[in-house]
């Protein structure tokens, strides 16, 4: 996979684009947003969409029924319930966009300083908000009428500093992860200053995250705002939805009607608010995930001439633990289609032997290893081919059979040893499991067995080990618990994925020597994925090269090294760094300012 | 002798320690080096070494505590902050993760006119420049209306080591600069750094945890180990003849890319590490 | 793990007192004319001026609070200026109505959030979608809204229950479990559904560890790693939601209480902000605050208890 020949994708939308169209895509989130519209829309021209005076009162219409001149009827002091409503949405809407000013400003700017800078600030301001969110709203709001009085400005603007607490809690941590992002660093070393760099590379994430947080707040504010008034705690004399919940509910039994319309209202844009935030959300979470490059394929990649060398290695079968024919593996895709990213490979590990699967990544080795396992992630499967093992084909076994078979006959080692372990239970715990199950031993033998296996592994303190948390030990040794559970259960066959490139090198030569003596010990088969032929040199006896989901080249690992035949073996040995190509020695430039002594040539 | 460029002098970095009253954690214990105008310095060691701490403090990304970093005569430990970001013309930085090193949000164009116009480089010229940026590092010139995502890993790193030549820095450190890239894109982004050193003679010191990729690009190697600097010399005598225990079984350690040779290396590591264990012995009794 | 409860006693401590200070300084800070309002409109101004004084009015602010601060010490948070009965006595009749109701609406909460979200997570799909949808709804409707739903149907449409009252819970168990069945069932719905989603979320991203796979790896089936290591690793961020959604339970409980006529805090706070009695509000302000930050300080001790790490620290 040359890096200067992959072609380029030819659209350059940038991301906030990419983002709205997702957005304008979620059916859900299009019809909230023109709902939301329409009603901002409603609120700015009610003075032309209805001529009645929210807060005239006609004898005559009190509790009238819809039509007749009203069309929403007239409430308990008659005056019209439309109009009402329409005038409604302006306090409404403008109160709720108080709060969230009110909430962003305070929030946004308090949770910049004390992310990017932190020091004492952040200690203050963290203090501050873990205050105000200790207190339920409602209950401040309440404590903060007996002092400001009954205006709906005044509540909102100290529910929106209630609210800044969540704003400042979401933008300190994201502003906290983008700092330590390495392209901040760079814009740093670059010469940047801080308020360049905060414009330039923070807001731009910050931005999204208000934006989605400003949906939901902007709910809770209509919602508290209307609540407050529904007690009868609001300003009565200007129209709102919450006076309207308040004389509906008191007049339920007279005219149920009056509690729908603003009841509805309500619901429906806090609903509405919500579910834009949401769905702007989604949108944020899938155009932000695939950063890392997925698998690349060529759809008619599959060859047919790897078929006919797997018939040749069935002739002896007595000795061949696992058979791959032709093993294909897919990944749905969000649009319905499958994207193929293992074209149908052949291999075969004899019982004892070491064979290596190497490649580059997104070459579809790692894949092939999770498909023979049956453990491949969320939307993925075998397509198609076999996967014999002991005459059954594990490609159709069922999840429960293969739950026999995955530790006790096959069994798999990582690549990154921390992150596969549980966190939350202790190494011991992790261990004993899945011998109770295989090999039904008591809760004392499993234990008894788990130290024996933890020495075995080259673990000094085996007890102490059994009894710590992943956390309290380093990486090297968890990967030697990691093979320790692999091999609780003598299995026959050991998948290993990449088992050393997470670990340092003098780590990594004692875990190979370690799976070597143990692959002598258990008479295991191994299957070695890896990207290193350094690692391939050292412990396989047979290898297969993959390269974009097919395997491109097989043989033993002492014949491929001497000789390859594919040109992609030959330009992977030819990348290999080897003593030959060190560096000459030391020449100093010729600057002119400082006279040198050496010897130039140039 | 050529007047070294960056030297370095008995620099401590210390981090501050999460708990209360607890001593803070020593990332570097006293480390000297000197780098030359135009020269490499391979930084080798395994995690957890100070090597990356080391390229940081010279960044300034790392808090020194104690010691010295002069740059052609400038201490860079006393600087202000203003002094220091005047700096980034002088010296400038490759990461070892070319996912992250680059804003995803923002053009590559933008990217590389980014050191550019934080000096005030109008924007003809800053665009004249990113163009022979991108020519430079052979990436093509379309490339500057497009994000990151669509660039592969040795694409993305190409574009990290354009933004670091931007100002014609005379030091670029190369904080693992190839390790995250795929052995075929490995060597060509290792000849890309030893092409341009050679042309522009700005210095590199080069942290890696690779034998053999330091081997490809240093003039000199220093090892470190725990914070301190182990070993150092020419490259050809510290890759074939280590003296210091911890880089004779570094060596040893890793494999080579040979069945044969490697049974051999296999062999020479045990033999080493068993006379290494009798010599700790034999030490402690005598301590 | 004791010197992490400590320093976690000693903030919520700080959180208090910075609380009482800020509440009692801005209640007290405005002039209301309490003492006229007392005596009434036709009371001469030295009755007023001496009422104002036995009341304390005219002390400087600080003292006052300092006075307070000393009462509170020793569970005396003053009287009611309306009644005069003393603070505690009028917060402790109401607040085990309240914790009941909130308690209850958590418990359940809880029960039936796990096991929407678990479910969600597990079988996505539709199963999924549903759930998602439902709790998204559920979430932004006001609780209020709901409780008018519920009487609407339940209490005016179907006569199931009496729409408004309360009964205590000594004179008949039968009755008090339906006078609190709607104010509950309106608290909770709302609650199921906010923490339904969160700990669908957890799930997901519980089940994408790569401790999973290796479980399975071992031969555990889907299943056991599922209930026993990512309902685990799940229960961290779970418990915070809960935590939060309490403190959210606390708050919608006013209107509830209100609407339904249950004499509880909620209730209390509304009538004595609609009297203006400062000594009832604060205590409120400050019962609700113990409340809040004790059930944040069970939750850390949960989370040391779940979390290995937070454990050592």
């Amino acid at each position: 996979m040359s890096d200067l020949t992959t072609t380029l994708p030819a659209d350059t939308r940038s991301a906030d684009a990419s983002l709205a169209k997702r957005l304008l895509r979620d059916p859900l989130g299009l019809v909230s947003l023109v709902f939301l519209v329409v009603v901002v829309l409603a609120a700015v021209l009610a003075p032309l969409l209805t001529q009645h005076d929210p807060t005239v009162a006609v004898l005559g219409d009190v509790l009238a029924d819809p039509g007749d001149g009203h069309l929403l009827g007239g409430d308990s002091a008659g005056r019209d319930v439309f109009a009402r409503l329409l005038y409604g949405s302006r306090f409404s809407l403008l109160g709720a966009a108080l709060a969230l000013g009110v909430a962003v400003v305070i929030g946004g700017l308090s949770g910049l300083v004390a992310g990017y800078f932190g020091r004492w600030f952040d200690t203050l301001s963290s203090g501050a908000a873990a205050v105000l969110m200790a207190l339920p709203g409602m209950v401040v709001l309440l404590a903060a009428r007996s002092v400001v009085g009954t205006s709906a400005w005044w509540a909102m603007a100290i529910f929106g500093i209630l609210l800044s607490a969540s704003v400042f809690r979401l933008v300190r941590q994201t502003v906290q992860s983008v700092r330590n992002e390495l392209y901040v660093d760079a814009a740093r070393v670059a010469g940047l200053s801080d308020l360049r760099i905060i414009f330039r590379h923070v807001l731009r994430v910050v931005r999204a995250p208000i934006i989605i947080q400003a949906g939901f707040i902007a709910s809770v504010a209509i919602a508290i705002q209307a609540g407050l008034e529904f007690l009868g705690l609001g300003d009565m004399s200007i129209p709102t939805w919450g006076s309207m919940l308040n004389d509906g509910f008191a007049r339920i039994y007279q005219q149920p009607l009056l509690i729908l319309w603003p009841s509805l209202m309500i619901a429906l844009v806090c609903l509405a608010l919500t579910l834009v935030a949401n769905s702007l959300r989604d949108a944020l979470e899938s155009t932000s995930s695939p950063r890392r490059a997925v698998a690349p394929t060529s759809p008619d990649g599959a060859s047919g001439d790897a078929t006919a060398s797997a018939t040749n290695h069935a002739a002896d079968d007595a000795g061949t633990l696992l058979r791959v024919e032709g093993l294909r593996v897919g990944y749905a895709m969000p649009d319905g289609s499958t994207k193929e990213i293992v074209h149908g490979i052949d291999l075969e590990v004899r019982r004892g032997e070491v064979v290596g699967l190497i490649g580059e990544s997104g070459s579809g080795k790692t894949q092939s290893a999770f498909a023979i396992m049956k453990l491949l992630p969320e939307g993925g499967g075998i397509l198609g081919g076999r996967v014999l093992w002991k005459g059954h084909d594990l490609a159709r076994l069922s999840e429960r059979d293969m739950t026999r078979i995955r530790g006790k006959e096959i069994a798999y080692v990582p690549q990154e040893p921390m992150s596969n372990l549980d966190p939350s239970f202790t190494i011991g715990a992790q261990l004993v499991e899945p011998m109770r199950v295989h090999l039904g031993l008591s809760r004392a033998q499993a234990r008894t067995r788990a130290v024996e296996l933890l020495r075995r592994v080259g673990i000094n303190q085996p007890e102490r080990v059994f009894r710590a948390y992943p956390h309290e030990v380093s990486g090297g040794m968890a990967q030697r618990v990691l093979i320790a559970g692999a091999i609780s259960c003598e299995p026959e066959l050991l998948v290993a994925d990449e088992p050393t490139t997470a670990l340092d090198v003098t780590v990594q030569a004692d875990i190979l020597d370690l799976l070597r003596s143990l692959q002598d010990d258990f008479d295991m088969g191994i299957l070695l994925v890896t990207h290193n032929f350094g690692v391939v040199a050292d412990l396989c006896d047979r290898v297969a090269v993959m390269r974009e989901g097919d395997i491109v080249e097989r043989g033993s690992t002492r014949d491929i090294f001497v000789h390859h035949e594919h040109p992609y073996t030959t330009q992977l040995f030819d990348a290999i760094l080897t003593p030959e190509n060190t560096r000459q020695p030391y020449r100093a430039p010729d600057q002119p300012t400082t006279p040198h002594t050496e010897v130039s040539t140039s | 002798m050529t007047e070294p460029l960056l030297q370095i002098r008995d620099v401590v970095v210390e981090y501050p320690s999460k708990g209360f009253r607890t001593k803070p954690f020593r990332a570097l214990k006293g480390v000297s080096l000197d780098i030359r105008p135009g020269e490499c310095v391979g930084l080798v060691g395994e995690s957890g070494s100070g090597k990356t701490t080391l390229g940081r403090a010279v960044l300034g990304l790392a808090p020194v505590t104690g010691g010295s970093i002069r740059f052609d005569g400038r201490e860079l430990t006393a600087m202000s902050s203003r002094e220091r970001r005047g700096m980034g013309s002088d010296i400038q930085v490759v990461f070892q993760d070319p996912y992250t090193s680059l804003n995803p949000s923002m053009t590559i164009g933008d990217i590389l006119a980014e050191p550019l116009t934080a000096r005030d480089v109008g924007r003809k010229a800053a665009q004249a420049r990113v163009a022979e940026l991108l020519e430079q590092v052979r990436l093509p010139t379309d490339s500057v209306r497009r994000l990151p995502r669509e660039f592969s890993g040795g694409q993305r790193q190409r574009v990290a080591i354009a933004r670091a030549l931007a100002l014609d820095p005379r030091l670029i450190i190369c904080d693992e600069p190839v390790s995250a890239l795929d052995l075929s894109t490995q060597a060509r982004v290792l000849d890309l750094f030893v092409e341009i050193q050679e042309r522009t003679g700005v210095a590199y010191l080069f942290v890696t945890h690779d034998l053999e990729v330091v081997r490809h690009v240093s003039h000199r190697v220093a090892v470190m180990y725990q914070g301190e600097i182990v070993e150092r010399g020419e490259t050809a005598d510290v890759t074939s003849a280590p003296e210091h225990p911890y880089t004779q079984r570094l060596w040893m350690a890793s494999p080579v890319p040979d069945p044969v040779a490697q049974e051999r290396r296999r062999a020479e590591r045990q033999r080493l590490l068993a006379v290494q264990a009798e010599q700790d012995q034999q030490a402690g009794a005598v301590a | 793990m004791v010197t992490f409860l400590a320093r976690r006693l000693l903030t919520g401590i700080a959180m208090l007192l910075v609380i009482s200070a800020l509440a009692f300084i801005l209640l007290y800070l405005t002039g209301t004319d309490i003492a006229r309002s007392l005596l009434g409109d036709n009371a001469s101004a030295e009755a007023v001026a001496l009422r104002a004084s036995q009341l304390g009015l005219n002390d400087p602010l600080l003292s006052r609070y300092a006075d307070w601060l000393g009462g509170a010490l020793h569970g005396d948070l003053g009287t009611s200026w309306f009644g005069g009965a003393p603070v505690v006595d009028v917060l402790g009749s109401r607040l085990g109505v309240t914790l009941s109701l909130v308690v209850i609406s958590t418990l359940i909460s809880a029960v039936v959030a796990t096991v929407l979200g678990v479910w969600a997570a597990v079988r996505r799909g539709w199963v999924d979608r549903m759930v998602q949808f439902v709790s998204l709804g559920g979430a932004a409707v006001p609780n209020y809204l709901i409780a008018l739903g519920l009487v609407t149907l339940f209490a005016i449409n179907l006569g199931w229950f009496a729409p408004t009252g309360y009964t205590r819970p000594e004179d008949s168990i039968g009755k008090w479990a339906a006078s609190i069945t709607l104010p509950v069932l309106a608290l909770t719905i709302g609650c199921i559904a906010g923490t339904a989603q969160q700990v669908r979320s957890a799930m997901i991203d519980a089940l994408r560890q790569d401790y999973v796979r290796t479980l399975r790896s071992r031969g555990l089936s889907h299943r056991s790693v599922v209930y026993k290591h990512v309902l685990r690793n799940a229960a961290g961020p779970g418990l915070s939601v809960l935590a939060l959604q309490f403190v959210g339970l606390l708050g919608g409980a006013v209107i509830i209480e209100q609407m339904f006529a249950v004499p509880g805090l909620g209730s209390l706070s509304v009538s004595s902000t609609i009297q203006g009695d400062i000594p009832v509000i604060m205590g409120v302000v400050m019962v609700v605050a113990v409340i809040v930050i004790a059930v944040n300080l069970l939750i850390d001790i949960a989370h040391g208890w779940l979390n290995p790490k937070a454990r050592v620290s």
